[in-house]
Protein backbone atom coordinates (compact mmCIF):
# COMPACT_ATOMS: atom_id res chain seq x y z
CA UNK A 1 0.00 0.00 0.00
CA UNK A 2 1.22 3.79 -0.68
CA UNK A 3 1.93 5.76 2.35
CA UNK A 4 -0.60 8.53 3.20
CA UNK A 5 2.02 10.70 3.98
CA UNK A 6 5.83 10.62 2.76
CA UNK A 7 8.67 12.76 3.72
CA UNK A 8 12.28 12.01 2.60
CA UNK A 9 14.98 14.59 3.71
CA UNK A 10 12.71 17.03 4.63
CA UNK A 11 14.05 20.38 6.02
CA UNK A 12 12.21 23.88 7.20
CA UNK A 13 14.36 26.55 8.27
CA UNK A 14 13.83 29.85 9.58
CA UNK A 15 16.34 32.14 8.62
CA UNK A 16 19.68 30.73 9.84
CA UNK A 17 17.63 28.52 12.23
CA UNK A 18 17.00 24.73 11.05
CA UNK A 19 13.97 23.47 13.15
CA UNK A 20 13.65 20.74 10.86
CA UNK A 21 16.68 18.80 9.35
CA UNK A 22 16.36 16.29 6.78
CA UNK A 23 13.78 13.57 7.88
CA UNK A 24 12.44 10.35 6.46
CA UNK A 25 8.92 8.81 7.50
CA UNK A 26 6.30 7.18 5.75
CA UNK A 27 2.64 7.42 7.18
CA UNK A 28 0.29 4.20 6.42
CA UNK A 29 -3.58 4.21 6.02
CA UNK A 30 -4.99 3.11 9.23
CA UNK A 31 -2.09 3.44 11.50
CA UNK A 32 -1.36 6.03 14.69
CA UNK A 33 2.17 7.33 13.66
CA UNK A 34 3.39 9.86 16.29
CA UNK A 35 5.91 12.08 16.74
CA UNK A 36 7.82 12.34 20.26
CA UNK A 37 10.39 15.17 21.60
CA UNK A 38 11.04 18.11 23.97
CA UNK A 39 9.54 21.53 22.94
CA UNK A 40 11.41 22.63 20.27
CA UNK A 41 12.78 19.39 18.81
CA UNK A 42 10.87 20.66 15.33
CA UNK A 43 7.06 18.35 16.11
CA UNK A 44 5.51 21.10 15.57
CA UNK A 45 7.19 22.43 12.46
CA UNK A 46 6.50 19.14 10.86
CA UNK A 47 3.27 19.33 11.23
CA UNK A 48 2.64 22.71 9.96
CA UNK A 49 4.25 21.24 6.87
CA UNK A 50 2.31 18.60 6.79
CA UNK A 51 -0.86 20.54 7.03
CA UNK A 52 0.01 22.80 4.06
CA UNK A 53 0.45 26.16 5.87
CA UNK A 54 4.02 25.66 5.95
CA UNK A 55 5.97 25.35 2.91
CA UNK A 56 9.21 23.10 3.23
CA UNK A 57 12.77 24.46 2.70
CA UNK A 58 14.36 21.24 1.44
CA UNK A 59 13.54 17.51 0.80
CA UNK A 60 10.51 16.02 -0.59
CA UNK A 61 7.02 15.60 0.79
CA UNK A 62 4.03 13.91 -0.53
CA UNK A 63 0.47 14.02 0.98
CA UNK A 64 -1.89 11.22 -0.05
CA UNK A 65 -0.07 11.64 -3.39
CA UNK A 66 0.06 15.13 -3.80
CA UNK A 67 2.53 17.57 -3.31
CA UNK A 68 1.50 20.23 -0.44
CA UNK A 69 3.14 23.60 -2.05
CA UNK A 70 1.03 22.77 -5.54
CA UNK A 71 -2.27 21.26 -4.64
CA UNK A 72 -2.55 22.04 -0.77
CA UNK A 73 -6.10 23.50 -0.69
CA UNK A 74 -6.74 19.97 -2.24
CA UNK A 75 -4.47 18.01 0.28
CA UNK A 76 -5.91 20.15 2.97
CA UNK A 77 -10.02 19.41 2.22
CA UNK A 78 -8.86 16.24 2.98
CA UNK A 79 -7.20 16.52 6.32
CA UNK A 80 -8.58 16.99 9.90
CA UNK A 81 -5.88 19.18 11.70
CA UNK A 82 -6.18 19.55 15.51
CA UNK A 83 -3.86 22.62 16.28
CA UNK A 84 -1.66 22.98 19.05
CA UNK A 85 -3.53 25.85 20.49
CA UNK A 86 -7.61 26.17 20.19
CA UNK A 87 -8.29 28.41 17.15
CA UNK A 88 -12.05 28.79 18.00
CA UNK A 89 -14.08 31.87 18.11
CA UNK A 90 -14.82 32.13 21.60
CA UNK A 91 -18.03 34.54 20.88
CA UNK A 92 -19.60 32.22 18.64
CA UNK A 93 -21.67 29.10 20.06
CA UNK A 94 -20.49 25.34 20.21
CA UNK A 95 -23.11 24.67 17.36
CA UNK A 96 -21.68 27.74 14.90
CA UNK A 97 -18.33 27.00 15.74
CA UNK A 98 -18.71 23.70 13.74
CA UNK A 99 -21.51 24.71 11.27
CA UNK A 100 -18.80 27.74 9.97
CA UNK A 101 -16.14 25.61 9.96
CA UNK A 102 -18.04 22.87 7.63
CA UNK A 103 -19.13 25.44 5.76
CA UNK A 104 -15.55 26.60 4.60
CA UNK A 105 -15.26 22.52 3.19
CA UNK A 106 -17.84 23.22 1.25
CA UNK A 107 -20.96 21.10 3.00
CA UNK A 108 -24.10 22.12 2.74
CA UNK A 109 -26.18 23.48 5.29
CA UNK A 110 -28.48 20.12 5.70
CA UNK A 111 -25.10 17.90 5.73
CA UNK A 112 -23.11 20.25 7.97
CA UNK A 113 -26.13 20.18 10.52
CA UNK A 114 -26.42 16.36 10.46
CA UNK A 115 -22.41 15.84 10.73
CA UNK A 116 -22.52 18.58 13.84
CA UNK A 117 -24.88 16.27 15.27
CA UNK A 118 -23.43 13.23 15.36
CA UNK A 119 -19.88 14.65 15.88
CA UNK A 120 -21.23 16.33 19.50
CA UNK A 121 -22.48 13.21 20.29
CA UNK A 122 -19.20 11.53 19.55
CA UNK A 123 -17.25 14.20 21.82
CA UNK A 124 -20.21 14.27 24.66
CA UNK A 125 -21.08 18.01 24.02
CA UNK A 126 -24.59 17.44 22.43
CA UNK A 127 -25.85 19.59 25.53
CA UNK A 128 -23.74 22.48 25.28
CA UNK A 129 -24.28 23.01 21.98
CA UNK A 130 -25.78 26.35 22.04
CA UNK A 131 -23.48 27.55 24.39
CA UNK A 132 -20.65 30.04 23.57
CA UNK A 133 -17.73 28.42 23.53
CA UNK A 134 -16.06 30.83 26.02
CA UNK A 135 -18.04 29.17 29.22
CA UNK A 136 -16.15 25.67 28.15
CA UNK A 137 -13.14 24.40 30.22
CA UNK A 138 -10.21 23.17 28.55
CA UNK A 139 -10.88 19.65 27.92
CA UNK A 140 -14.17 20.72 26.13
CA UNK A 141 -12.54 22.88 24.40
CA UNK A 142 -10.04 20.76 22.82
CA UNK A 143 -13.12 17.82 22.38
CA UNK A 144 -14.97 20.58 20.30
CA UNK A 145 -11.92 20.90 18.14
CA UNK A 146 -11.63 17.51 17.44
CA UNK A 147 -14.95 17.03 16.69
CA UNK A 148 -14.13 20.45 13.98
CA UNK A 149 -11.42 18.25 12.69
CA UNK A 150 -13.80 15.48 12.00
CA UNK A 151 -16.24 17.52 9.98
CA UNK A 152 -15.30 16.72 6.39
CA UNK A 153 -14.31 12.66 7.68
CA UNK A 154 -10.81 13.42 6.43
CA UNK A 155 -8.65 10.60 5.26
CA UNK A 156 -6.05 11.91 7.71
CA UNK A 157 -5.91 13.63 11.18
CA UNK A 158 -3.45 15.20 12.29
CA UNK A 159 -3.11 16.42 16.02
CA UNK A 160 -0.37 18.90 17.64
CA UNK A 161 -0.64 17.72 20.91
CA UNK A 162 -3.77 17.23 22.00
CA UNK A 163 -3.84 16.87 25.40
CA UNK A 164 -1.16 20.08 26.33
CA UNK A 165 -2.49 21.49 29.34
CA UNK A 166 -4.95 20.10 30.66
CA UNK A 167 -5.91 17.83 33.67
CA UNK A 168 -5.43 14.31 34.09
CA UNK A 169 -9.51 13.60 33.86
CA UNK A 170 -9.82 16.11 31.13
CA UNK A 171 -6.59 14.36 28.79
CA UNK A 172 -8.38 10.22 29.33
CA UNK A 173 -12.03 11.87 27.78
CA UNK A 174 -9.62 12.95 24.89
CA UNK A 175 -7.23 9.77 25.07
CA UNK A 176 -10.67 7.32 25.03
CA UNK A 177 -12.36 9.38 21.87
CA UNK A 178 -9.56 9.24 19.94
CA UNK A 179 -8.94 5.65 21.07
CA UNK A 180 -12.54 5.18 19.14
CA UNK A 181 -11.78 6.96 16.15
CA UNK A 182 -8.13 4.63 16.06
CA UNK A 183 -10.33 1.45 16.05
CA UNK A 184 -12.51 2.70 13.35
CA UNK A 185 -9.57 2.67 11.47
CA UNK A 186 -8.83 6.44 10.98
CA UNK A 187 -5.12 7.24 10.62
CA UNK A 188 -4.21 9.57 12.99
CA UNK A 189 -0.74 11.30 13.06
CA UNK A 190 0.26 13.19 16.41
CA UNK A 191 2.75 15.09 17.95
CA UNK A 192 3.19 15.42 21.90
CA UNK A 193 6.02 15.46 24.86
CA UNK A 194 4.02 12.82 26.99
CA UNK A 195 5.58 9.32 27.00
CA UNK A 196 1.90 8.19 28.17
CA UNK A 197 0.17 9.70 25.51
CA UNK A 198 2.81 8.40 22.61
CA UNK A 199 2.78 4.51 24.08
CA UNK A 200 -0.86 4.64 24.62
CA UNK A 201 -2.07 5.61 21.37
CA UNK A 202 0.37 5.24 19.03
CA UNK A 203 1.30 1.93 16.54
CA UNK A 204 4.62 3.76 15.55
CA UNK A 205 6.52 6.79 16.26
CA UNK A 206 9.59 8.56 15.22
CA UNK A 207 11.51 10.03 18.88
CA UNK A 208 12.60 14.05 17.93
CA UNK A 209 15.62 16.13 19.02
CA UNK A 210 16.75 19.16 17.64
CA UNK A 211 14.97 18.87 14.27
CA UNK A 212 16.27 15.44 13.33
CA UNK A 213 14.79 11.57 14.08
CA UNK A 214 16.78 9.78 16.76
CA UNK A 215 15.12 6.64 16.60
CA UNK A 216 11.66 4.77 15.01
CA UNK A 217 9.88 1.52 16.04
CA UNK A 218 6.44 0.48 17.76
CA UNK A 219 6.79 2.26 21.64
CA UNK A 220 7.29 -1.09 23.38
CA UNK A 221 9.93 -2.01 20.68
CA UNK A 222 11.65 0.71 21.09
CA UNK A 223 11.80 0.16 24.87
CA UNK A 224 12.82 -3.22 25.15
CA UNK A 225 15.52 -2.37 22.02
CA UNK A 226 16.84 0.56 23.68
CA UNK A 227 16.24 0.25 27.72
CA UNK A 228 15.96 -2.60 30.25
CA UNK A 229 13.19 -4.26 31.84
CA UNK A 230 12.75 -2.13 34.92
CA UNK A 231 14.49 1.50 36.64
CA UNK A 232 15.53 2.33 40.16
CA UNK A 233 14.62 5.60 41.07
CA UNK A 234 17.06 6.71 43.84
CA UNK A 235 16.74 10.22 45.62
CA UNK A 236 18.85 11.97 47.77
CA UNK A 237 17.17 14.68 49.46
CA UNK A 238 19.45 16.51 47.80
CA UNK A 239 22.65 16.68 44.50
CA UNK A 240 22.80 13.29 44.20
CA UNK A 241 26.28 11.19 44.76
CA UNK A 242 28.37 10.13 41.82
CA UNK A 243 27.32 6.56 41.42
CA UNK A 244 29.51 3.79 39.81
CA UNK A 245 28.08 1.50 37.94
CA UNK A 246 30.66 -1.25 39.36
CA UNK A 247 28.69 -0.58 42.34
CA UNK A 248 26.13 -2.98 41.74
CA UNK A 249 28.41 -6.09 40.42
CA UNK A 250 27.23 -6.21 36.92
CA UNK A 251 23.70 -6.02 37.66
CA UNK A 252 23.11 -2.31 36.13
CA UNK A 253 22.95 -1.91 32.52
CA UNK A 254 23.71 2.01 32.95
CA UNK A 255 23.33 4.54 35.28
CA UNK A 256 21.77 8.19 34.81
CA UNK A 257 22.26 10.69 37.29
CA UNK A 258 19.88 13.59 36.64
CA UNK A 259 20.07 16.84 38.75
CA UNK A 260 17.52 15.67 41.42
CA UNK A 261 17.86 11.69 40.99
CA UNK A 262 20.01 8.89 40.11
CA UNK A 263 18.26 5.99 37.52
CA UNK A 264 19.48 2.56 37.33
CA UNK A 265 18.79 0.72 34.68
CA UNK A 266 18.34 -3.32 35.38
CA UNK A 267 16.33 -6.23 34.47
CA UNK A 268 15.46 -7.00 38.51
CA UNK A 269 14.66 -3.74 40.36
CA UNK A 270 14.18 -5.53 43.35
CA UNK A 271 17.30 -7.19 43.84
CA UNK A 272 19.16 -3.89 43.56
CA UNK A 273 17.15 -2.56 46.25
CA UNK A 274 18.97 -4.09 49.26
CA UNK A 275 22.16 -2.81 47.65
CA UNK A 276 21.13 0.34 47.20
CA UNK A 277 20.21 1.14 50.59
CA UNK A 278 23.34 -0.41 51.93
CA UNK A 279 25.99 1.38 49.63
CA UNK A 280 24.35 4.38 49.09
CA UNK A 281 21.91 5.64 51.64
CA UNK A 282 19.25 7.35 49.33
CA UNK A 283 16.04 8.75 51.15
CA UNK A 284 13.91 6.84 48.62
CA UNK A 285 13.43 3.75 46.51
CA UNK A 286 11.22 3.39 43.89
CA UNK A 287 11.40 0.65 41.67
CA UNK A 288 9.66 0.90 37.94
CA UNK A 289 9.16 0.11 34.51
CA UNK A 290 10.98 1.11 31.86
CA UNK A 291 9.21 3.83 29.79
CA UNK A 292 9.64 5.99 26.34
CA UNK A 293 10.94 8.76 28.73
CA UNK A 294 13.62 6.65 29.73
CA UNK A 295 14.35 5.71 25.84
CA UNK A 296 14.52 9.58 25.33
CA UNK A 297 17.19 10.06 28.00
CA UNK A 298 19.59 7.21 25.73
CA UNK A 299 19.39 8.54 22.73
CA UNK A 300 19.87 12.06 23.46
CA UNK A 301 21.06 12.64 27.17
CA UNK A 302 17.68 15.09 28.58
CA UNK A 303 14.50 14.51 30.08
CA UNK A 304 11.13 15.40 27.80
CA UNK A 305 10.24 17.50 30.05
CA UNK A 306 12.34 19.87 31.36
CA UNK B 1 -14.95 33.27 -5.65
CA UNK B 2 -17.66 30.16 -3.96
CA UNK B 3 -14.13 29.93 -1.64
CA UNK B 4 -14.61 33.38 -0.96
CA UNK B 5 -17.67 33.14 0.31
CA UNK B 6 -17.34 30.67 2.11
CA UNK B 7 -15.31 32.61 4.83
CA UNK B 8 -18.01 35.79 3.75
CA UNK B 9 -20.34 33.31 5.69
CA UNK B 10 -18.40 33.34 8.52
CA UNK B 11 -18.07 37.14 9.36
CA UNK B 12 -21.90 37.34 8.73
CA UNK B 13 -22.81 34.54 11.55
CA UNK B 14 -20.52 36.96 13.60
CA UNK B 15 -22.22 40.07 12.53
CA UNK B 16 -25.45 38.54 13.59
CA UNK B 17 -24.19 38.18 16.86
CA UNK B 18 -23.49 41.93 17.03
CA UNK B 19 -26.38 42.92 14.65
CA UNK B 20 -28.78 44.64 17.86
CA UNK B 21 -25.74 46.36 18.97
CA UNK B 22 -24.83 48.00 16.09
CA UNK B 23 -28.55 49.07 14.38
CA UNK B 24 -29.43 51.84 17.50
CA UNK B 25 -26.39 53.54 16.66
CA UNK B 26 -26.69 53.33 13.09
CA UNK B 27 -29.98 54.89 13.06
CA UNK B 28 -29.04 57.35 16.33
CA UNK B 29 -25.89 58.79 14.97
CA UNK B 30 -27.33 60.13 11.62
CA UNK B 31 -30.50 61.82 13.61
CA UNK B 32 -28.17 63.27 15.91
CA UNK B 33 -25.61 64.68 13.65
CA UNK B 34 -27.99 66.01 10.78
CA UNK B 35 -29.83 67.67 13.84
CA UNK B 36 -26.76 69.45 15.04
CA UNK B 37 -25.06 69.97 11.99
CA UNK B 38 -27.86 70.46 9.53
CA UNK B 39 -30.48 72.29 11.38
CA UNK B 40 -28.52 73.84 14.13
CA UNK B 41 -25.50 74.79 12.62
CA UNK B 42 -27.23 74.98 9.29
CA UNK B 43 -29.40 78.20 10.97
CA UNK B 44 -26.11 80.11 11.68
CA UNK B 45 -24.44 79.11 8.40
CA UNK B 46 -27.45 80.23 5.79
CA UNK B 47 -28.15 83.15 8.46
CA UNK B 48 -31.05 84.46 5.71
CA UNK B 49 -29.05 83.50 2.51
CA UNK B 50 -27.68 80.12 1.18
CA UNK B 51 -23.70 81.13 0.66
CA UNK B 52 -23.15 77.71 -0.71
CA UNK B 53 -25.83 77.77 -3.36
CA UNK B 54 -27.82 75.42 -1.24
CA UNK B 55 -29.12 75.19 2.46
CA UNK B 56 -26.47 74.15 4.40
CA UNK B 57 -28.54 70.24 5.53
CA UNK B 58 -28.86 69.91 1.38
CA UNK B 59 -24.93 70.62 1.51
CA UNK B 60 -23.87 68.47 4.91
CA UNK B 61 -26.53 65.43 4.51
CA UNK B 62 -24.28 63.56 1.69
CA UNK B 63 -20.78 64.81 3.33
CA UNK B 64 -22.06 62.40 6.35
CA UNK B 65 -23.45 59.88 4.71
CA UNK B 66 -20.12 59.53 2.84
CA UNK B 67 -18.40 59.78 6.25
CA UNK B 68 -20.25 56.99 7.84
CA UNK B 69 -19.23 54.70 5.17
CA UNK B 70 -15.47 55.34 5.86
CA UNK B 71 -16.23 55.15 9.53
CA UNK B 72 -17.57 51.75 10.13
CA UNK B 73 -15.32 50.33 7.29
CA UNK B 74 -12.49 51.41 8.39
CA UNK B 75 -13.70 50.19 12.03
CA UNK B 76 -14.90 46.43 10.34
CA UNK B 77 -11.15 46.42 8.54
CA UNK B 78 -9.50 47.16 11.76
CA UNK B 79 -10.51 45.28 15.09
CA UNK B 80 -12.18 42.27 13.21
CA UNK B 81 -9.16 41.66 10.78
CA UNK B 82 -6.76 41.43 14.15
CA UNK B 83 -8.62 39.37 16.25
CA UNK B 84 -8.90 36.53 13.57
CA UNK B 85 -5.14 36.60 13.77
CA UNK B 86 -4.61 37.39 17.11
CA UNK B 87 -7.42 37.13 19.77
CA UNK B 88 -10.47 34.62 17.89
CA UNK B 89 -7.73 33.13 15.64
CA UNK B 90 -10.61 32.20 13.01
CA UNK B 91 -7.79 32.98 10.46
CA UNK B 92 -5.29 29.80 11.58
CA UNK B 93 -9.16 28.13 11.48
CA UNK B 94 -9.56 28.96 8.46
CA UNK B 95 -5.73 28.26 7.18
CA UNK B 96 -5.94 24.22 7.71
CA UNK B 97 -9.08 24.41 5.43
CA UNK B 98 -9.73 23.96 1.56
CA UNK B 99 -9.50 28.04 1.78
CA UNK B 100 -6.59 30.20 0.33
CA UNK B 101 -5.20 33.45 1.44
CA UNK B 102 -6.55 35.09 -1.41
CA UNK B 103 -10.34 33.64 -0.51
CA UNK B 104 -10.05 34.99 3.12
CA UNK B 105 -8.98 38.72 2.05
CA UNK B 106 -11.79 38.12 -0.43
CA UNK B 107 -14.69 36.72 1.62
CA UNK B 108 -13.43 40.10 4.30
CA UNK B 109 -13.95 42.23 1.85
CA UNK B 110 -16.85 41.29 1.04
CA UNK B 111 -18.34 41.11 4.38
CA UNK B 112 -16.92 45.10 4.35
CA UNK B 113 -18.73 46.13 1.62
CA UNK B 114 -22.05 44.63 2.92
CA UNK B 115 -21.00 46.41 6.00
CA UNK B 116 -21.01 49.86 3.89
CA UNK B 117 -23.84 49.38 2.08
CA UNK B 118 -25.90 48.50 4.95
CA UNK B 119 -25.08 51.58 6.50
CA UNK B 120 -25.41 53.87 3.70
CA UNK B 121 -29.00 52.32 3.11
CA UNK B 122 -30.27 53.27 6.58
CA UNK B 123 -28.43 56.56 6.53
CA UNK B 124 -30.31 57.61 3.30
CA UNK B 125 -33.12 56.42 4.33
CA UNK B 126 -32.85 58.87 7.11
CA UNK B 127 -31.71 61.66 5.23
CA UNK B 128 -34.70 61.02 2.96
CA UNK B 129 -37.59 62.23 5.74
CA UNK B 130 -35.05 65.41 5.97
CA UNK B 131 -36.30 66.32 2.55
CA UNK B 132 -32.90 66.87 1.13
CA UNK B 133 -32.36 64.03 -1.76
CA UNK B 134 -33.08 66.39 -4.90
CA UNK B 135 -32.77 63.40 -7.55
CA UNK B 136 -33.38 59.62 -7.49
CA UNK B 137 -29.31 59.32 -8.48
CA UNK B 138 -29.60 59.69 -4.58
CA UNK B 139 -29.66 55.73 -4.72
CA UNK B 140 -26.02 55.58 -6.18
CA UNK B 141 -24.94 56.90 -3.18
CA UNK B 142 -24.79 53.77 -2.05
CA UNK B 143 -22.72 51.66 -4.12
CA UNK B 144 -20.40 54.10 -3.99
CA UNK B 145 -20.36 54.02 -0.04
CA UNK B 146 -19.08 50.42 -1.09
CA UNK B 147 -16.65 51.65 -3.57
CA UNK B 148 -15.11 54.46 -0.27
CA UNK B 149 -15.51 51.64 2.10
CA UNK B 150 -13.38 49.24 0.07
CA UNK B 151 -11.07 52.14 -0.48
CA UNK B 152 -10.23 51.79 2.85
CA UNK B 153 -10.68 47.98 3.49
CA UNK B 154 -7.75 46.77 1.75
CA UNK B 155 -5.41 49.50 3.68
CA UNK B 156 -6.61 48.84 6.83
CA UNK B 157 -6.21 45.50 6.73
CA UNK B 158 -2.71 45.28 5.64
CA UNK B 159 -2.30 47.54 8.85
CA UNK B 160 -4.04 45.46 11.31
CA UNK B 161 -3.08 42.22 10.14
CA UNK B 162 1.05 43.32 10.57
CA UNK B 163 1.22 46.00 13.12
CA UNK B 164 3.48 44.95 15.82
CA UNK B 165 1.61 47.15 18.77
CA UNK B 166 -2.08 48.56 18.23
CA UNK B 167 -1.91 50.57 15.69
CA UNK B 168 -5.25 51.73 15.58
CA UNK B 169 -5.20 54.85 18.03
CA UNK B 170 -3.02 56.62 15.47
CA UNK B 171 -4.84 56.06 12.72
CA UNK B 172 -8.24 57.72 14.06
CA UNK B 173 -6.27 60.43 15.71
CA UNK B 174 -4.73 61.34 12.82
CA UNK B 175 -6.06 59.58 9.57
CA UNK B 176 -9.64 59.62 9.83
CA UNK B 177 -10.25 62.15 12.14
CA UNK B 178 -8.69 64.92 9.65
CA UNK B 179 -9.87 63.33 6.80
CA UNK B 180 -13.55 63.48 7.67
CA UNK B 181 -12.92 67.15 9.02
CA UNK B 182 -11.25 68.44 6.13
CA UNK B 183 -12.39 66.69 2.71
CA UNK B 184 -15.39 68.57 2.41
CA UNK B 185 -17.66 67.13 4.68
CA UNK B 186 -18.93 69.87 6.15
CA UNK B 187 -17.51 73.02 3.95
CA UNK B 188 -16.34 73.22 0.75
CA UNK B 189 -12.81 72.01 0.64
CA UNK B 190 -12.43 75.36 -2.10
CA UNK B 191 -11.66 77.11 1.35
CA UNK B 192 -8.70 75.24 2.21
CA UNK B 193 -5.14 76.91 1.43
CA UNK B 194 -3.25 75.65 -1.42
CA UNK B 195 -1.34 72.27 -0.13
CA UNK B 196 -3.74 70.43 1.74
CA UNK B 197 -6.37 71.93 -0.85
CA UNK B 198 -4.42 69.32 -3.17
CA UNK B 199 -4.03 67.02 -0.58
CA UNK B 200 -8.16 66.55 0.23
CA UNK B 201 -8.60 65.96 -3.70
CA UNK B 202 -6.90 63.13 -3.39
CA UNK B 203 -8.48 61.46 -0.06
CA UNK B 204 -11.41 58.43 -0.94
CA UNK B 205 -13.58 60.73 1.49
CA UNK B 206 -13.28 63.54 -0.30
CA UNK B 207 -14.10 61.75 -3.97
CA UNK B 208 -17.24 60.18 -2.24
CA UNK B 209 -18.19 63.29 -0.54
CA UNK B 210 -18.31 64.68 -4.18
CA UNK B 211 -19.86 62.21 -5.71
CA UNK B 212 -22.42 61.45 -3.31
CA UNK B 213 -23.47 65.10 -3.45
CA UNK B 214 -23.83 65.47 -7.02
CA UNK B 215 -26.39 62.63 -6.55
CA UNK B 216 -28.19 63.73 -3.90
CA UNK B 217 -28.25 67.46 -5.58
CA UNK B 218 -28.79 66.13 -8.67
CA UNK B 219 -26.00 67.68 -10.72
CA UNK B 220 -24.07 64.74 -11.54
CA UNK B 221 -22.24 64.40 -14.59
CA UNK B 222 -20.85 61.32 -16.35
CA UNK B 223 -17.19 62.90 -16.58
CA UNK B 224 -17.20 63.33 -12.99
CA UNK B 225 -18.78 60.21 -12.27
CA UNK B 226 -16.35 58.14 -14.20
CA UNK B 227 -13.65 59.59 -12.72
CA UNK B 228 -14.71 59.43 -9.20
CA UNK B 229 -15.09 55.56 -10.38
CA UNK B 230 -11.87 55.09 -11.79
CA UNK B 231 -10.17 57.06 -8.84
CA UNK B 232 -11.71 54.25 -6.72
CA UNK B 233 -10.67 51.54 -8.49
CA UNK B 234 -7.03 52.64 -8.18
CA UNK B 235 -7.12 52.78 -4.53
CA UNK B 236 -9.31 49.79 -4.19
CA UNK B 237 -6.44 47.48 -6.44
CA UNK B 238 -3.74 48.85 -4.57
CA UNK B 239 -5.18 47.87 -1.18
CA UNK B 240 -6.19 44.59 -2.40
CA UNK B 241 -2.62 44.11 -3.42
CA UNK B 242 -0.93 45.78 -0.49
CA UNK B 243 -3.59 43.48 1.92
CA UNK B 244 -2.73 39.99 0.37
CA UNK B 245 1.05 40.39 0.43
CA UNK B 246 0.69 41.16 4.59
CA UNK B 247 -1.68 38.11 5.03
CA UNK B 248 0.49 36.01 3.38
CA UNK B 249 3.79 37.31 5.24
CA UNK B 250 1.74 37.25 8.57
CA UNK B 251 -0.15 33.83 8.01
CA UNK B 252 2.50 31.52 5.82
CA UNK B 253 5.78 30.76 7.52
Amino acid sequence: MDPLIHAQGLTKKFGDFTAVDGIDFAVQPGEAFGFLGPNGAGKSSTMRMIGCVSPPSGGSLRILGLDPVQDGAKIRARLGVVPQEDTLDMELTVHENLFVYGRYFGLSRKEVRERAKELLEFVQLSERASSKVQSLSGGMKRRLTIARALVNEPDVLLLDEPTTGLDPQARHLVWDRLFRLKQRGATLVLTTHYMDEAEQLCDRLVIMNNGKIAEEGHPLDLIRRLSTREVVELRFGGEPPQVEQETFNGQVARVETLPDRVLLYTDDGDALVPIAHERLHPQSVLVRRSTLEDVFLRLTGRTLID
Amino acid sequence: MSYALRSYEYWLIVYRRIFKGTIASSILNPLLYLTAMGVGLGKVVNNGAHPLGVPYLDFVAPGLLAAVAMQVSTIESAFPVRGAVLWSKSYYAMLATPLRILDMLFGHLLYVATRAAMVTSVYLLIILFFGVLHSPLALLTIPIGVLLGLSFAGWVSALAIQAENDPFNPLFRFVIMPMFLFSGTFFPITRLPHGLRELAYATPLWNAVDFDRACTLGTLTLSRGLLHVAYFLVVISGGVVVAHRAYRKKLIK
